[in-house]
């Protein structure tokens, strides 16, 4: 470690990455990451219409020379900060300086390289820039990481993401590039696949956890089920997502052909039904297996002290066990609803619903704007939801392990 | 007064307490010893009725302890375990409210019987209230134990192994802290242990169980020099019995009245609250023949000769 690092007293730990003669390891590779993707890979791609292959642009050949300048330079005092500072709010600050450059570039290039009044011509942003922007991300990550904020700051973090994203869109800085092309004529379909993305994830959690909550429960009390119960649980996540939606579609079929109530409920063997009762098995796992656990982390001694001082069977359950397992089944919830959220792009091939007809519309019409269309929100939902329910398990987490 | 009626548990083919009867006085301390797998433990839960008895029956205050549901008897009744069982998730003073709440007293008298305990237990509730188990020391955790048990002002206290975790010279700091509790607040105590010197600090009466049996319970003097069962005495320890003996008066009890040439004054002198066998270890130390005995004020209320202290540590 460094002489200046060590004055500064970085606390040693497993996110610290150690420095190499003064340059810190991590920047090192995020410049060499970025720097690749700067120089030896296109910025834009620049299509003539929506499916055919794009010609690669680099960020010179896409903006004015100072404009180019401008945003090389700002990634060059960001590459200094991510090998040499040691300060994390610095290394952040530069992080989002960076990402700011990099997406204000791709939208000047769009709206540069887009005649007016064009709607075929179609500019991509190209493996350069996701390669930029997934260093830069990495780079403004590692420095939270570092800064070790609490809970709410992580939420407050992520709503100002979310915030001045959304605004950016709204304010329609990027509806040249390529995605928000496919956003516009797209709109109703966005909006109708977004509920039906969110509804289908957190429908099918909610399911499972009133289901698997008790079924945990039951497995903590009762040892000799417990093998029973986690080894079918176990049988139905190893079957592949696309196969459990085709064997569900044999029953809900036959169900909505045979009782007219089924039918009426929207069962069919194919669509949002099959899609819901999929993810709900899949759901089941995770979070019978966290309750137990989280319910086997309880001091057995806790529990005997409360029986001993005259709390009943529930009162001991909600008030010492559950309390005290709380942390961990949210640890089971926030996994199911990540993987959920991914899962449900799936569903789209039975005729789900959700982000994934865009993705699996995109593959079929070879439109990968519209896969990414797809793709982006998908990311977004997942990587949200894991930032709420990590932050919702810390604040409630009174125990220190 | 708690009366316990040929109370028997049995698992199976085992007898794990087999017809135990036994009355224990109001406002004593009452510790029940033995061996691990005596039965000790069984016994005392099926008082607050943990463990079900298999059959027999206890009375508390002359009122059946079957007559009421499980955990509303237990409201009424204080307990500690070994290894404290505080709420790890909740704060010191919520641990100590718990069976207040229970029984549904407003906040504010929580609140002041918390602080009363907190300080009857020399932890400043200002200081502790706040704090979560995991920030204190083993016995501030074990003080707490203590507290959250007496909190709803039970009439009686179990206590299971309670200074088990503790190290010797917190745990004589414990014992004295409960011989304090108790008579500051007059509550019945039952206790057990395997720790046969504990049961002679702490009992009024010792009751010695064994494979399931009641062997004897008596004042700790009478299982001294009267023992029923020879494993009463091996238990005692009969190479301790006569130090033991001595260890159970105080030098006030034992003062012989004072003669007119001990007014003078000016030998050694021990408070009467030392017990007989630190007087006769200060003696055989100093090389004296007798000393005197002198209240809080330092005014002589009697005489201790090595030959007067010797013939109580003689069954009579």
């Amino acid at each position: 470690m460094s002489t200046s690092g060590f004055l500064l007293r970085r606390p040693a730990s497993a996110q610290d990455t150690p420095a190499l003669g003064g340059v810190d390891r991590l920047g090192a590779l995020l410049t060499l990451v970025g720097a690749a993707g700067l120089f030896l890979l296109p910025f834009v791609a620049f299509k003539a219409n929506r499916i055919v292959p794009g010609d690669p642009r680099s960020l010179a050949q896409a903006l004015p020379a100072w404009a180019a300048l401008g945003c090389r330079a700002t990634l060059a005092a960001v590459a200094a900060a991510a090998l040499l500072a040691t300060n994390a709010p610095l290394r952040l600050a530069a992080a989002v300086a960076g990402i700011v450059a990099v997406a204000m570039a791709l939208a000047a290039a769009a709206n540069g390289l887009t005649p007016p009044h064009n709607l075929i011509v179609r500019v991509a942003p190209g493996a350069g820039f996701w390669l930029l922007l997934a260093a830069l991300g990495l780079l403004a990550t590692d420095a939270i990481t570092r800064m070790r904020p609490g809970p709410g700051v992580r939420v407050l973090l992520l709503a100002l993401f979310l915030g001045v994203t959304g605004l950016t869109l709204a304010h329609g800085t990027f509806d040249n590039v390529s995605v928000m092309r496919e956003y516009a004529v797209n709109r109703a379909a966005f909006a109708l696949a977004a509920r039906q993305h969110i509804l289908l994830s957190l429908g099918s959690l909610g399911a499972a956890a009133i289901v698997a909550l008790p079924l945990g429960i039951f497995c903590h009390r009762v040892p000799r089920v417990r093998p029973g119960i986690l080894g079918a649980l176990n049988i139905i996540q190893t079957i592949p997502s696309i196969a459990l939606f085709g064997i569900l579609m044999v029953p809900l079929g036959a169900l909505a052909a045979h009782v007219p109530l089924a039918a009426a409920l929207g069962i069919r063997g194919i669509g949002a039904a099959p899609a819901a009762l999929a993810l709900f098995l899949y759901s089941l796992l995770p979070i019978v297996a966290n309750t137990v656990a989280g319910l086997k982390r309880v001091p057995p001694a806790t529990v005997e002290a409360a029986r001993g001082m005259g709390m009943t069977r529930w009162q001991r359950l909600l008030s010492v066990e559950l309390a005290l397992a709380l942390p961990v089944i949210l640890t089971g919830i926030r996994i199911v609803l990540v993987l959920n959220i991914g899962m449900v792009t799936v569903a789209a091939l039975i005729g789900g619903g959700g982000f994934g007809t865009f993705v699996f519309g995109g593959i079929g019409q070879a439109a990968t704007d519209l896969v990414l269309l797809g793709a982006i929100p998908t990311v977004t939902l997942a990587f949200s939801a894991a930032v709420l329910l990590d932050a919702l398990a810390e604040a409630l987490d009174r125990v220190p392990r | 007064m708690i009366v316990i009626e040929s109370l028997t548990k049995r698992y199976g083919a085992t007898m794990a307490v087999d017809a135990v009867s036994m009355v224990i006085e109001r406002d004593s301390i009452t510790v029940i010893v033995g061996t691990s797998g005596s039965g000790k433990s069984t016994l005392l839960r099926m008082i607050n009725r943990l463990v079900e008895p298999t059959s027999g029956r206890v009375l508390i205050d002359g009122r059946d302890t079957e007559s009421e549901p499980g955990y509303r008897l237990r409201r009424r009744i204080g307990y500690v375990i070994q290894g404290h069982g505080l709420f790890p998730h909740r704060s010191v003073a919520e641990n100590i409210g718990t069976v207040p709440r229970l029984l549904g007293w407003k906040e504010d008298r929580i609140r002041a019987r918390t602080a009363q305990l907190l300080e009857a237990l020399q932890l400043d509730p200002a200081l502790y209230s706040g704090k979560y188990p995991h920030q204190l020391s083993g016995g501030q955790q074990q003080r707490v134990g203590v507290a959250r048990a007496l909190a709803a002002e039970p009439a009686v206290l179990l206590m299971d192994e309670p200074f088990g975790a503790l190290d010797p010279i917190i745990r004589e700091k414990a014992q004295d802290d409960l011989l304090d509790i108790q008579r500051k607040f007059g509550t019945t105590i039952v206790l057990v242990t395997h720790d046969i010197d504990e049961a002679f600090r702490l009992g009024d009466r010792v009751a010695v169980m064994s494979e399931g049996r009641l062997v004897q319970c008596d004042r700790p003097e009478v299982l001294l020099t009267r023992p029923v069962d020879p494993l009463v005495a091996r238990m005692t320890g009969s190479a301790e019995r006569a130090m033991r003996l001595l260890s159970l008066t105080t030098a006030g009890e034992a003062a012989l009245p004072l003669s007119a040439n001990d007014a003078d004054g000016d030998g050694p002198v021990v408070p009467t609250s030392a017990s007989l066998r630190e007087v006769l270890s200060e003696l055989l130390w100093r090389g004296g023949e007798s000393v005197t005995v002198v209240d809080e004020n330092g005014t002589p209320r009697g005489r201790l000769t090595v030959a007067a202290i010797l013939a109580r540590g003689r069954p009579r």
